[in-house]
């Protein structure tokens, strides 16, 4: 049994102009241990994705539907009682921007410091203690002092990282970091995909990894989830996913992927962009998702939306033409 | 000669923080201890270096965010350091800046439409009200959000659409620089080359100058002209982009260049590992501040402090070596 199991989540918004089906009917799940990774365009619905499962989206004007199971209990049938005993212990999370989701009135030390006085029962004493400990784990210099700061004193990489010693600090059994490395330097950011290994290795915790940074994923990730407009459109382990890219907006997104040294030789300076942009979630989307951007598109995919089928070993994809390796036929 | 867009001479900012648990006196961060560089018209200047380094410090520097502990802003030959309210404002519109975390910098009160009309208003910029809803519409076309999204409030965004609302409403004042504060790290890959190719684009046609702050180091590489490193407060290497990347001559900068993870699973790198803490801005290391991790440190180093000197071809770096590494 995987530790986690998301099945048709379905996460909509109520809006003046109609309902935004932010994510539209996603399946994946993750085993102990394993890291899985989660990319697509800018408001493809990762982080509704991951909001979800914490139970964090305000309803309304939000609505969940479908089923999550943790461990096998289905986490959309718990009380918000039960849930607040899981978030921050069982399951914690590192959100996207840091200074909305620190407490600007509290010092830092007590924000860590609470999740472990609610969930690990430490005293005051004891949870400074390991609020300092932490803070050193994440690499922030003269974390004695830190530790009675307040985040508006803190640069924008120690913000993140006090997010993420909050997330380790109670030992998940699932991590869920949303873009957690984006305002790290990339020394600190190897440090910190460390940790994050460190606590796979010791709990046996999984990893949900949301990024824009293809190179991270590359690093740390396993298995890579591709989204697009609300839906799952592609998912491969890591290094058949960079290899054999199926799905046509996969292949723009890893051809879209500056690298470094490589504008330095000449060519156009121009960075590849994927024209177009992702279609309104208002109003029932007819035919494949991606079909408005995608070149190879014909009426065939105006019309009939492509399900997910197997392309490879543990290889899937949702569209109409990607190529089938005849093993897996 | 005119003068250059930006000028900053020998910034300083310290913060004041609480001494230590037993000590009464207070103590001071030397967040930014001595910085000088210039932008161009037309030019992007990238800001690079280690998470609290004082990379953000020198971008609140010059939009006047605080007063600054010493040194000069000079914006178009005229100091902008010690302006008074009434002169601030016209400086206000020709600089602007997209912060690290948009979601605190945008009103949640406030719909799209009304926080991009508000500076464009502010500043006078549209005659009339036809005027200003087809400039408010251009401008949600040019960072690729839906016309729909002009009615709607900041929580309604995902992350990334957000940072594409800071980025509008900073084109929004029609700015001559925009100081670029972590501003794409948080878009994917095809939109971040969307705005920064826009960027270069409103490079080209109205000499926008950009200090473009980022630890991205491939997209700096793909659009800025030169990079000053920062090291604790310090610039520690200056030099054009091809200079950087590809003869970095810094110990600091050859380190950094050496993390950068690459797209490729199992592809093999060589990082240089620094060893040793990051030290404290509070009291930083004697001599050159990178000598507690530097590899190839020697004594010279632990007591006088290297000047960020001349080298070839408009290069600057602050170290004793006399032959830099990878220089012959
Ligand atoms: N509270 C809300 N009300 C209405 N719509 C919302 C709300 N929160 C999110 N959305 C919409 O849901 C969609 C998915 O947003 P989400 O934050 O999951 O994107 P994302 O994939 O994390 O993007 P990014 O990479 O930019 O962070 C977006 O179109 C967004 O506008
Ligand atoms: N308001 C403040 N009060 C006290 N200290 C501050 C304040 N703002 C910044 N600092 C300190 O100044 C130093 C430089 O911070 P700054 O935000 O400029 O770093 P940065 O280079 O932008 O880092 P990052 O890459 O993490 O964003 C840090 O040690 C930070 O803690
Ligand atoms: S189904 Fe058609 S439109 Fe959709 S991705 Fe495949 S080829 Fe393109
Ligand atoms: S001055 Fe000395 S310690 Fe500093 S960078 Fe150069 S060699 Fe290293
Ligand atoms: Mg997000
Ligand atoms: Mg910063």
């Amino acid at each position: 049994m995987a530790l986690l199991e998301v099945e048709n989540l379905q996460t909509h918004f109520r809006t003046p102009e109609g309902i935004n089906r932010a994510v539209d009917g996603v399946s994946f799940h993750v085993n102990e241990g394993e890291t899985l990774a989660i990319v697509g365009e800018s408001g493809c619905g990762k982080s509704v994705t991951s909001m979800s499962l914490m139970r964090l989206i305000a309803e309304p004007p939000g609505k969940i539907a479908g089923s999550i199971r943790f461990q096998g209990k289905d986490l959309l049938q718990l009380s918000e009682r039960e849930m607040r005993a899981i978030r921050g212990n069982d399951i914690s999370m590192i959100f996207q921007e840091p200074m909305t989701s620190l407490n600007p009135v509290l010092t830092v030390g007590r924000q860590i410091g609470e999740t472990l006085r609610m969930h690990q029962g430490l005293d005051k004493q004891a949870a400074e203690a390991r609020a300092i400990e932490m803070l050193t784990l994440v690499g922030i210099p003269e974390p004695v002092r830190r530790v009675r700061e307040y985040p508006h004193q803190l640069s924008g990489g120690m913000r993140q990282r006090v997010m993420i010693a909050m997330a380790l600090a109670c030992n998940p059994k699932l991590l869920i970091a949303d873009e957690p490395t984006t305002a790290l330097d990339v020394t600190i950011q190897a440090q910190i995909l460390q940790l994050m290994l460190d606590l796979k290795r010791r709990v046996g915790a999984a990893i949900v990894l949301i990024t824009h940074d293809l190179g991270v994923v590359a690093e740390i990730a396993e298995r890579v989830m591709v989204m697009y407009a609300g839906r799952k459109v592609e998912e491969a382990p890591v290094a058949e996913l960079f290899r054999s890219p199926r799905h046509p907006y996969t292949q723009g997104l890893l051809g879209a992927v500056p690298k470094l040294g490589s504008s330095l030789t000449g060519a156009a300076r121009r960075l590849a962009e994927i024209p177009g942009q992702v279609p309104s979630l208002k109003g029932r989307i007819e035919g494949c998702v991606f079909a408005g951007r995608c070149t190879l598109a014909t009426d065939l995919c105006r019309q009939v939306a492509p399900g997910l089928e197997e392309k490879g070993p543990r290889h899937i994809a949702a569209c109409h033409y990607a190529r089938k390796e005849a093993a897996a036929a | 000669m005119s003068s250059p867009l930006l000028q900053v001479n020998d910034l300083k900012k310290h913060f004041p923080v609480r001494g230590g648990v037993f000590s009464r006196k207070s103590n001071w961060v030397y967040a930014v201890d001595g910085v000088s560089f210039e932008v161009e018209r037309g030019e992007t200047l990238s800001l690079v270096g280690e998470s609290g380094c004082g990379k953000s410090t020198v971008g609140r520097a010059i939009l006047r965010l605080f007063d600054i502990t010493g040194g000069q802003v000079v914006l178009d030959g005229q100091r902008i350091d010690d302006l008074s309210p009434g002169g601030l404002r016209s400086m206000r519109r020709r600089v602007q800046v997209v912060f690290q975390d948009p979601f605190s910098s945008l009103n949640p009160r406030m719909r799209v439409r009304d926080i991009l009309a508000e500076p464009i208003r502010n500043f006078g910029l549209a005659k009339s009200a036809a005027e200003l809803e087809a400039k408010v519409a251009a401008l949600i076309d040019t960072v690729r959000l839906p016309r729909d999204a002009l009615g709607r409030r900041p929580h309604e965004f995902s992350g990334g659409q957000r940072q594409r609302i800071g980025i509008a409403r900073a084109l929004a004042a029609e700015p001559e620089l925009i100081v670029c504060d972590e501003a794409v790290s948080a878009l994917d890959v095809s939109v971040k080359a969307q705005i920064v190719n826009l960027l270069q684009d409103l490079q080209r046609e109205f000499g926008l100058a950009l200090l473009f702050i980022s630890h991205d180091l491939a997209i700096v590489e793909h659009m800025t002209h030169r990079v000053a490193v920062m090291y604790l407060g310090k610039i520690v290497e200056m030099a054009g982009r091809q200079q950087i990347f590809t003869a970095p001559r810094h110990p600091y900068t050859k380190a950094l260049l050496s993390a950068v993870p690459v797209p490729e699973p199992g592809a093999i790198r060589n990082p240089i590992i620094l060893k040793g803490d990051v030290p404290s801005p509070i009291n930083p290391p004697s001599g050159c501040r990178f000598h507690t991790r530097c590899p190839f440190v020697f004594d010279r180093c632990r007591t006088e402090e290297p000047e960020l000197r001349s080298i070839e071809g408009g290069r600057w770096v602050a170290c004793h070596l006399e032959a830099l590494p990878g220089q012959n």
